[in-house]
Formats: C-alpha cells, structure tokens, sequence
C-alpha cells in the first residue's frame, strides 16, 4: 500500500505554502504516490486518440505534439461556444471559499491547489490571459497566466487529481460544478495525449470486448455460471441467469467488477437470487457487459461511444426495457447524458414490474430503472419474504455514493432495502451522507496502485465518519451501492479502519432473501457462518 | 451575460441535493432536487434571496488521530446576505437622486430604514449592516491565511471601493453637511444628457461619485458579474428529470462506436464454443 502509517497519514498540515499559487511547478518524482501512470500507447492506438507513446510524468519532456500550445487554445475555444457551464464556471466565481474545505482530496492532503476554488483556477488563471482583455493586460494582477508546458503539468497532476464526486458544488453559492470543469479540462489534455491509463486501458477494453475488464464473452458466461454454482452450494437453490436471449422482457446490465472478483461477485450473486424468486424475464449480454463508463472520466465523446452500446444491444434483443445493477458513475451517465446522448429509446417501453405492476415513471424516456428502485418497490408492496436475522452478525452502515448521491438523489430507495434486510443498520454522521456524502477517493479513473497515497488521504473523510459508528455502535460492514466503491472502500477500510467488511446492498438482500426451494441456510452468501440465533441484535 | 445565456446547455446535470421523485410512496425533496421547471424555479429564487447553498456550509476539522469534526458555520452566509441585502436597500435608498418626484417605495424604505432614530439626520440600519458585513467579508479575506492565499487584488479592490463609498456617504449624511438640492439638480441634468455643472462641488460629494463610477466601470470586467450565476448555472436551475423526459444536446455529435456485428466478427470462435447466441454463424 503505502509506507507510511495512518498516523502520520493523517498529520496533515493546512498552511498554505510559501510559493504564490500561480507558480505552476509540481516535482513528480518527489510526489510519487500522488499521481497515476500515463495511458498506453496501446490503448490509445486502439481508441483512435492523439498521441500515443511511452512516456513518465516523472520525465522532464513529456513529448507534446510540436503544435500542442495551438491544439489545446483551439480546444479550449471550441468548448467555451459549445458548453454554458465551462464559461460560466470560470466567469462567476467569487472565490468566497466555501467550496474550500468540502473537497476530500483537501481534508486528507492540505494542498491549497485542492481547494476546490484553486483547483478551477488552475484553468481559470489561463482562460483569463488567453481568453480576456484584462487578463491579458493586467496579467498575474488579475490572476492571469500564460499556458506553458509547466502549467500543463500542472493540469495533469491537479485534474487527475478531481475525482469528479461534486461535493463542492452542493455548497457552492454560484452552482459552480469542479467535475464539470475536470471533465474538461481533461477533454483538453487528451488532445494532446495526456491521459492516465487507467482511464484509457479500461476504456479501451470496453470499446472491443464490451467491458473495462477486457473480459471476452466465453469467460463472462463461465464466470456467471462459477456464480450460479456457488450459489447453489449456499442455498440449494439453481438459478437460470440467459445469455442474449432474444424477447427477454428485460436487459439486465452491471458494472463488469460484479462478475469478476470480491467483493463485487456477492452482490451480483444477491441479483441473481433476487431475479430467480420472483421469475424474472431477463438476460445478460455479454456484448453490453459494462455498466460503468470509463468515458465519463475521459470525453464526452468517449462516453457516448461506450454508453451506445446499452442501447444498441437492447434493440438487438428486442426487450422491453432495461435494468441497472449497484455501481455509482453509471448512473451518472444513464440519468444526465444517456437520454441526451443515445436516445430517444422509442424502440423501449417504460419499464413496468412484473410482480407488482408498477410503472417507473421517473425512468419514462430513458427506459432503465435502477436495481434498487426496483428492489424498493417488491419490498414496499410486501412482495419478497426475508429473513433479516441471517444478516445479524452483521452491523451496517451504508455509504452514499457520490454520482446517485448527487446526480440523481437516490437515497432512500437502498436504504430502504437495507433495512428490510438488516435488523442493525446505523447511520453516520449527516455532513458525511446523504448529498453531503464523502468521496471513496478513488473514483473517476484513479483507483489505481500508483496512486495510493493519495487515495488513502481523499478517502480520510469517509473512513473517519466510518470509525465514528465503529467505535459507537460498533460497524462491521459498510454498504454501498457502486463497484468502484466496493473495491476502493475494501483497501481503505483495511488501511484506517480494520475490520469493517464491505458490501453491496443486494448483497445483503440475497443473505436475507427466503427462496422457494432453498436448504436451511448456515452461511452467507461469503460462506461465512451465520450468527448464532438470537444473537447480534440491538433491543 | 448575453454571451452566457446564448451559450448552449448540451446536458442536463443538475447537483441533485435530496431525494429524487422516483416511487410515488418516497416524498421527494421538491426544491432540492426538483423533478418539475416550477421546483427548479424555487430553488434558482431561493439561491438568489436566502443564499440556500451557502446556508449550508460548515467548517471540517482535522483532530488528532485522523478524526474530522464538522461545525456548522454560518457566519460565511449572514455576512453575506446581510451585505448584499443591506446594498440592495442602499441603492434603493439613493433612488431619490434620481427621481423628481420621489417613488413612494423609496420614502418607505427610507422610513423602514431609519427606525434606530439614532441622531440627526437618522442613522440608517442598512448603512450599518453594510459596513460591518463589508468589514468581516475584507477581514476574513486578510486574516485567514487559507482566503489570504487564493484570495486575487481583484477580489480586494471591489471591497475596498464599497468601503471608501460608504464612508464617504456616511461623512456626508452625519459629518459634513453638503448641498444635496443642487446635487440632485446636478444628477437630474445628467440623467437628461443635458449636464448643467453647478457652480461649486464639495470635494467629498465629488470623490463619494468618482468611487461610485470607478465601481460601474469595473463592472462588467471583475467578478461583480456574479449576480447571474444562480440564474444560468445548469446545476441549479434545471430539474433532475432527464430519465423521465429527453434533454436535448443541440450539437449531440457522431461517434464511432464497435457495433454488435463488429464485436460478433471479433468474438465468433469464442462465442460459438460457449454455446453463445450468434447472428450469423460465419462473418
């Protein structure tokens, strides 16, 4: 993980460094740690983008394309006509500062340039020179400066350093959105191939084999059938998941880590029971298997590109209407763009369950509904029987993840399926839930080994608020309802707080669903034994 | 502004701050995360008057051992609020320079303004909120190292012109008396664009207008230009529905994307040997 320990991790220092914020340099190799490797020549080769090449951050020359100055001002003109927000976002703010201590990146490092406010800036400062009259006259007086190489750097170090949760612009008085800016600003970086590969290499697997994985189809059937066994030894009970089954009532689409690796794979196995309880006509397509979308952290351009497929695949298959699995930015993406982006879906209906007919009127045009608005619904009209008690060595509290949190507001639907299916589930403290929800500190695109460090200091905010209910109600499992979170959450928690577990909301669903035809259960869907009877609940 | 308002708006990405309208039997948060126009309407109007984001904020601490208390901080809000509204009142108050004869609601503002009736002429509470608000807004920016550090001489000047104004007006209310009837003669004569130049200017009255039209010049060019972003910004003032009805991006663009027959043409052999559906059994 990292050397250092969480004591001293968590000795930040907030006072603001000697050097004006306008000076641009970033020493890489003495903040190694802090920052993710360079995309793949061969991703982007195989995605079409500019630039591809080896190259380090830690390099003196970053082997720029010749004309890069001109390719990233072109790039930045087009985007202040074709975007309100981008031009908006650098003209209004007055840096008041209460967008300051929101971010998580901030708390956890103390680098002023985290500063959300600082972090907009960075660009601002260049939109100011190149872009207006009195930048351009006044120059560092107003707050202008050129673009150079070392700004450039700069923007690499400090927008893969944005894990776009949006936090801030809950605070912000002018509506002010960081992520929308990084997205940007990332657009621009790419133009001249500045990415991280951990954008780039999941991306480009997605584009070819359908999900970031790189998981080709013969493997993602195996693996859901590995699943099916597994299942069956805990409960007894065979499930039938289809593979692109034509006429399926529903395209059923999750985030690839769900069948591919811990703890991710339970929550799918929670899925897979959920949909064989109550007969569900569904199918899983090894074609659209990404829920996620790697794009969102790259372009737009890239994000349609990988979102199209959804669409495209439900029309092949001719289904009614599509369901969505537990995974954070994937909502982002099929709430605020998926729509305006692929649709309109005319050839879908609005999705309607089977069992209690409800019609998901939120989700008219787009046609997709989410997992746990779904779940919600069978639970509210009584519809599932479960026993909460085999879920009683468990004492739960459920993490808000940053893009349903934020761009969508789905809060109460997973808690309310987790709280049919636990009997001690606790709350943390409100500035960290809710809309106010903490970052994991590994999202959009940087969840990657190199840049540890700083995940674990981004993602101090949320596991403080976790060892709050640890030490008061004693909380051995976090939920949430995002793939990233369930693998970035798993090495947080083990570096500060030990001996929380984390899981997916269906997870726990599966635990405490009755099936019709199961053996007495003894273990979870882990094959970890139950809690002895009576034992585990608060009074 | 015009620039702004013109520029489209290709997505739809409100901050979603409460609950969504998804099940009939889950009460949304109508202002917060409005799923209607008229909710997102009600939340631009109550960003522009109560500062709504703003009145959120809170203060994080880091303690020993990695512990992050939150405290909820306000003042950032009052000391806002209380400045811009006390503004407000004041430049409402000066209306009668500019009137002949003066609007009733500028002399009921006048009266509501002056219920301290402390001294001759009334001291006015706006005048008072306003310089204690400017006061804390100009303090926190000096004293707190981490506003000291981002804080640009752009975002000092305006406070410190409105500062300048301020004293300036209250010496002519409460110190130095001064001929406000020609003054008004003067302004009326301007308003006409026929200036007749009065014979003698009080050098204060002269530097209180000069401050005044330096702040109107900076206008358009300086961070004053924010009073539009609760207005425009698309994370406040759209609603969260775009699930449930198609937004439309105007320049929605072409991309390439590895469609399904592409795929199955890379994947047959595989597919084939795992029983997987086919399209075509050879490409």
């Amino acid at each position: 993980m990292t050397s250092k320990s969480p004591d001293e991790l968590s000795r930040v220092r907030y006072e603001p460094p000697p050097q004006d914020w306008l000076d641009p340099s970033v020493d890489f190799t003495a903040r190694k740690g802090s920052w993710s490797y360079p995309g793949s020549a061969k991703s982007l080769t195989a995605l079409g983008l500019p630039n591809p090449r080896a190259w380090s951050p830690a390099d003196a020359d970053w082997k720029l394309p010749e004309n890069w100055e001109e390719i990233i001002r072109e790039g930045f003109r087009e985007r202040l006509g074709k975007y309100r927000s981008l031009r908006l976002f650098l003209d209004t703010c007055v840096r008041c500062g209460a967008c300051a201590d929101k971010c998580h990146f901030y708390i956890g490092s103390g680098d002023p340039k985290n500063m959300p406010v600082l972090r907009a800036e960075l660009v601002r400062s260049v939109y100011r020179y190149e872009f207006t009259l009195a930048g351009r006259l006044l120059g560092a007086l107003a707050g202008a400066r050129p673009l150079t190489v070392d700004v450039l750097k700069e923007w690499y170090y400090y927008f893969y350093q944005c894990t776009e949760c949006r936090r801030c612009s809950v605070f912000c008085p002018h509506g002010i959105d960081t992520a929308e800016l990084t997205m940007l600003v990332r657009e621009l970086l790419n133009l001249v191939g500045l990415n991280v590969n951990w954008v780039t290499e999941p991306a480009a697997n997605c584009d070819r084999f359908g999900n970031h994985l790189g998981i080709p189809p013969h493997t993602f059937k195996e693996n859901v059938d590995f699943l099916c066994d597994e299942l069956q030894e805990a409960t007894g009970v065979r499930v039938h998941p289809s593979f692109a089954r034509k006429g399926a009532e529903f395209l059923f689409i999750v985030p690839s880590a769900d069948y591919f690796a811990e703890p991710g794979i339970y929550t799918f196995m929670g899925y897979l029971l959920l949909f064989e309880q109550i007969g569900l006509d569904y199918t899983l397509s090894p074609y659209a298997s990404e829920g996620g979308n790697f794009g969102l952290f790259s372009s737009h351009d890239l994000m349609k590109r990988l979102n199209a497929k959804m669409y495209a695949e439900a029309e092949r298959l001719g289904v009614r209407s599509l369901i969505g699995g537990e995974c954070g930015h994937m909502w982002r993406v099929i709430n605020q763009y998926m729509g305006t982006m692929n649709g309109p879906a005319d050839f879908l209906e609005v999705p309607v369950s089977p069992v209690t007919r409800t019609r998901f009127d939120a989700a008219a045009s787009t046609k997709m509904v989410h997992i746990c608005e779904f779940t919600a619904d069978l639970l509210h009209h009584d519809k599932l029987k479960l026993d909460p008690s085999r879920n009683d060595a468990r004492r739960v509290t459920f993490h808000d993840s940053c893009n349903p949190a934020r761009a969508m507001g789905l809060l109460e639907e997973p808690r309310a399926v987790l709280r049919a299916a636990c009997r001690n589930v606790f709350e943390m403290p409100e500035n960290t839930i809710r809309e106010q929800t903490f970052c994991c500190g590994s999202g959009a695109g940087l969840g990657n080994d190199e840049n540890m460090e700083m995940r674990l200091r981004g993602g101090l905010p949320r596991a403080s608020a976790v060892k709050f209910v640890r030490e008061r109600h004693g909380v051995n499992t976090l939920a949430c309802i995002c793939a990233i979170d369930r693998a970035a959450l798993s090495s947080l928690m083990e570096y500060w707080v030990p001996g929380v577990d984390v899981a997916g909301v269906h997870e726990l669903l599966g635990n405490a669903l009755v099936m019709a035809g199961e053996k007495p259960r003894t273990t979870d869907l882990r094959g970890r034994p139950l809690a002895p009877e009576g034992g585990g609940v608060d009074a | 502004m015009v620039s702004w308002a013109r520029s489209p708006v290709p997505f739809r990405i409100p901050t979603t701050c409460g609950q969504q309208r998804s099940l009939p039997w889950i009460r949304s948060a109508r202002f917060d995360n409005p799923s209607t126009g008229a909710g997102a309407a009600v939340r631009v109007f109550l960003e522009v008057v109560a500062f709504r984001s703003l009145f959120r904020n809170t203060r994080a601490d880091l303690k020993p051992g990695g512990r992050i208390v939150y405290g909820s901080d306000k003042l950032l809000w009052a000391g806002a609020l209380a400045f811009h509204a006390s503004l407000l009142a004041i430049l409402l108050r000066h209306a009668r320079f500019l009137f002949e004869p003066v609007p009733a609601f500028v002399s009921a503002i006048q009266s509501v303004d002056g219920f301290l009736s402390v001294g001759v002429p009334g001291l006015y509470a706006s005048d008072v909120v306003f310089v204690a608000a400017a006061s804390y807004l100009l303090g926190r920016r000096l004293l707190d190292p981490r506003l000291r550090y981002l804080s640009l001489p752009a975002d000092f000047l305006p406070l410190f012109l409105l500062l300048g104004i301020a004293a300036s007006g209250l010496l002519l209310r409460h110190g130095v008396r001064s001929d406000l009837v020609s003054l008004k003669a003067f302004v009326l004569s301007l308003l006409e664009f026929r200036p007749r130049i009065p014979a003698a200017v009080a050098p204060l009255v002269a530097l209180h207008l000069l401050l005044v039209s330096s702040l109107a010049a900076l206008l358009p060019f300086s961070k004053l230009m924010h009073l539009a972003a609760p207005f425009l910004s698309p994370t406040r003032n759209l609603p969260n529905d775009s699930r449930a009805r198609r937004h439309v991006n105007p320049w929605n663009p072409e991309v390439k994307v590895h469609t399904y027959a592409e795929w199955e043409d890379d994947f047959r052999d595989k597919l084939k040997a795992a029983g997987l559906p086919l399209e075509k059994e050879s490409p």
